[in-house]
């Protein structure tokens, strides 16, 4: 630790770390476009410039190293003329669109020219044309909007180790833009989404299905249901000011009917349902001499990433369907017999973290008899649009419970929304099944946590397995090459695609950095402590529907309605 | 499955290490054999250097000199040299563009025509000039162009 002077003003600076790092931490802002966090600089955008004493040009703060005696200056009129000129001139090749866009509002360009105060055109240019790429079933690309800030290129290469979209081009006619300049649909895009979250701009979006959603709550003939993931009451508040963490489920509850679902489910309920079915899987392949280590199957694009980079991995997937799809299996079948429902008038529409999720919405595995088990699928930010557009405000509504029998869950299944959940709620129902009684602590708190990797070995009667839990896909590559390289003391894994789990999906509110994301994760910690019900298989409504339709784990119906197969796909990779 | 043909082989065989280095002099010397590069070869090259596509994409669109679509029947050079530009190269090229329905770097659809741009093709005096099948067309105009083009229509080089 030493001090430097920053503004006339003396801070601390820590030995090592880059300029910007300090002045964060010490209040100054700094506007940044390229900078992210935990990656290294590259001091491309130079929208963080500073004066330094002694250096003729200014430098930008994200990529240059602090040291004792240095003297800064972050808003003098020579470096915000600066940063102007270049909002200024990524301005001159952007589209006057804000009012028809989708980040109008939240919009990282619009509130640097805001901040700067950029009144008037100075630069004038041909505005490029671009074509808008629809391809894929999760994101919608825009070119025209995007302004290079290559952080979209960075999360794909360097965190998720996809590298489906990289630079092309270059000078005038630099976009970024996948291999040959095909639709992203056939490109070895995964789905995640996590380009979507970091881009500053609406360049990059999910693929709405909000006026569909729209469309059937006007619709008398369509009886609408919704399920909310574990993960969206503990981050859905963020969108509309509260605190990061705070859980808003009865509130979202209420908000949904008021919309016009005419039920509410939740999506732990089926999670719970999916550690029944996962859990016996595992504990069959333990004792048949199955395929091992057991990759969980709940996140998408987790999924795609095995069938296109690990092929040979496959059949180590879970052949369970992910929580998402067990609901809407057992919605179109076992609640339509029950409330004397023909299947196809049920409009089936789920809240997920998650753009992947649209895209394993529409695979073909994932439905019965050529009727989709889901119809639609919303992003947390899709949502707050909705009820924000039909103006309700979140924060005043009176709380509800969720509808029978889908509403209930054990915070087990609630737990799966972030990194390390499922595995620990598997870890608690895996124990039963296998001894018969419940664990004497059920908090397995080595797999609890925001680490990209944890690793545990775990005792259950007789058996110690060995589990991992993973996210973000580079470093789920770097376990399943382990596998590869013939690593064997592993039983069981949970990968989740998006780093830290679905708190951080790529479905998720703008703007949530690593402290929002802790947030919600200790939200979920929190149900878990407080409540009564936190085992999976204690689930009576999960119970009863093993009673009166699935008959057991792993049985014939849960053979056809909750499980599939993956394969091997060819992509442009 | 990326077809693996044997000049292809040969050409990866002389740099056997994965090595982001190997990249240009690897398209350089692919392009030169083939005129192209494929699809199915950018895939191939990818496989041998464990690079993605994208990046072989993007690291080859960087630089100008490479195509990704077999050259046509007749091959299009505009010159965008500084004697042709001040003569009004834009609108010719402009007008190629038209008369072709490609960008440069492209091929027709009927495999028909390509067009490359090139920086100077040493014919200042001519200029603008373009050079269809290594014949110098002098003193172009946009509205010449689409004669020039057709009577290379259904002629092999
Ligand atoms: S991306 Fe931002 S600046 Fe561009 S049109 Fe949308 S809101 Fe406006
Ligand atoms: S969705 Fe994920 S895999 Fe696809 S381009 Fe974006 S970051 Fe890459
Ligand atoms: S698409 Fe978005 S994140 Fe990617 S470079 Fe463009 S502006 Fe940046
Ligand atoms: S944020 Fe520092 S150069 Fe872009």
């Amino acid at each position: 630790m030493f001090e430097i002077e920053v503004n006339n003003r003396k801070i601390e600076a820590r030995k090592g770390e880059m300029l910007l790092g300090a002045l964060r931490r010490n209040g100054i802002h700094v506007p940044t476009l390229c900078h992210m966090e935990n990656l290294f600089p590259t001091g491309a955008c130079r929208l963080c410039v500073v004066e330094v004493n002694g250096q003729r040009n200014l430098v930008p703060s994200c990529a240059f190293p602090v040291y004792e005696g240095m003297t800064v200056q972050t808003h003098s009129p020579r470096v915000v003329r600066a940063r102007k000129t270049i909002v200024e001139l990524l301005l001159a090749d952007h589209p006057d669109d804000c009012l028809y866009c989708v980040r109008n509002g939240n919009c990282e360009l619009q509130k640097l020219a805001e901040q700067l105060g950029v009144r008037e055109r100075r630069y004038t240019g041909a505005k490029s044309a671009y074509k808008l790429d629809i391809s894929s079933p999760s994101i919608t690309r825009d070119p025209a909007k995007c302004i290079l800030c290559g952080r979209c290129v960075r999360v794909c290469e360097e965190v998720q180790t996809v590298s489906a979209i990289d630079f092309i081009g270059r000078g005038s006619k630099a976009t970024v833009s996948t291999a040959f300049e095909e639709g992203l649909n056939v490109s070895s895009c995964v789905n995640c989404g996590q380009c979507v979250v970091v881009c500053p701009t609406g360049a990059l979006r999910e693929q709405s299905h909000v006026k569909e959603v729209l469309g059937v709550l006007n619709n008398p003939s369509k009886f609408v249901v919704v399920q909310h993931a574990p993960s969206i009451s503990v981050s859905l508040a963020e969108e509309f000011g509260l605190k990061a963490g705070t859980d808003v489920v009865g509130k979202m509850t209420t908000a949904l009917r008021r919309l016009g679902f005419q039920r509410v489910f939740d999506t732990s309920f089926s999670a719970d349902l999916t550690i029944l079915e996962e859990g016996s899987e595992l504990v069959q392949r333990l004792t048949t001499g199955g395929k091992l280590p057991m990759l969980t199957s709940c996140s998408p694009g987790w999924i795609k990433f095995v069938e296109t980079f690990y092929p040979d991995l496959v059949e180590n997937l879970s052949t369970c369907k992910s929580p998402q799809q067990m609901m809407g299996a057992i919605i179109k079948s076992y609640y339509a017999q029950r409330q004397g429902i023909d299947p196809k008038s049920i409009y089936s529409v789920s809240i997920m973290p998650c753009t992947a999720k649209k895209f394993e919405a529409q695979r073909p595995e994932m439905g019965s008899d050529g009727t989709p088990d889901i119809d639609a699928v919303l992003t947390t930010r899709e949502l707050a649009r909705i009820i924000r557009m039909r103006g309700l405000d979140l924060a005043a509504l009176e709380p509800q419970g969720a509808d029978t029998p889908f509403g209930e869950r054990s915070t087990a299944g609630k737990l799966f929304g972030a990194t390390g959940g499922v595995l620990e709620a598997a870890i608690r129902t895996a124990h039963w099944l296998v001894t018969g009684a419940e664990m004497e602590n059920l908090k397995v708190q080595a797999v609890r946590g925001l680490e990209g990797r944890k690793e545990a070995r775990v005792k259950i009667g007789e058996l110690e397995l060995g589990v991992a839990a993973v996210n973000g896909l580079g470093n789920a590559r770097k376990l399943l090459e382990e596998l590869r390289a013939g690593r064997s003391d592993l039983h069981f894994i949970e990968v989740m695609t998006c780093p830290g789990g679905c708190i951080a999906g790529g479905g998720q509110p703008f703007n949530g950095d690593a402290e929002a994301v802790r947030a919600r994760m200790q939200a979920l910690y929190k149900i878990d402590r407080d409540e009564e019900q936190r085992v999976s298989h204690r689930n009576e409504s999960v119970q009863r529907l093993y009673k009166e339709f699935l008959g057991k784990p792993l049985g014939e119906k849960s053979h056809h309605l909750l499980h599939t197969h993956y394969a091997p796909r060819e992509v442009v990779m | 499955m990326v077809t693996a043909e044997k000049d292809i082989e040969e050409i990866l065989g002389k740099y056997p290490n994965a090595s982001r280095d190997a990249l240009i002099p690897v398209l350089q010397a692919v392009q030169e054999a083939r005129g192209y590069l494929s699809r199915e070869v950018v895939l191939r090259i990818g496989r041998h250097l464990k690079l993605p596509a994208s990046k072989i994409y993007g690291v080859a669109t960087f630089y100008n000199q490479f195509r990704f679509q077999a050259p046509g029947r007749n091959h299009v050079q505009v010159c965008r040299g500084t004697a042709c530009h001040v003569k009004g190269s834009a609108a010719v090229l402009e007008s190629v563009k038209r008369v072709l329905k490609v960008n440069p770097g492209e091929t027709t659809k009927d495999g028909e025509f390509s067009l490359e741009v090139v920086a100077c093709i040493g014919a200042c005096g001519l200029a603008p000039v373009i050079c269809v099948n290594g014949e110098f067309h002098a003193s172009v105009t946009p509205q010449k162009i689409q004669d020039i083009l057709d009577s290379y229509r259904g002629k092999a080089r």
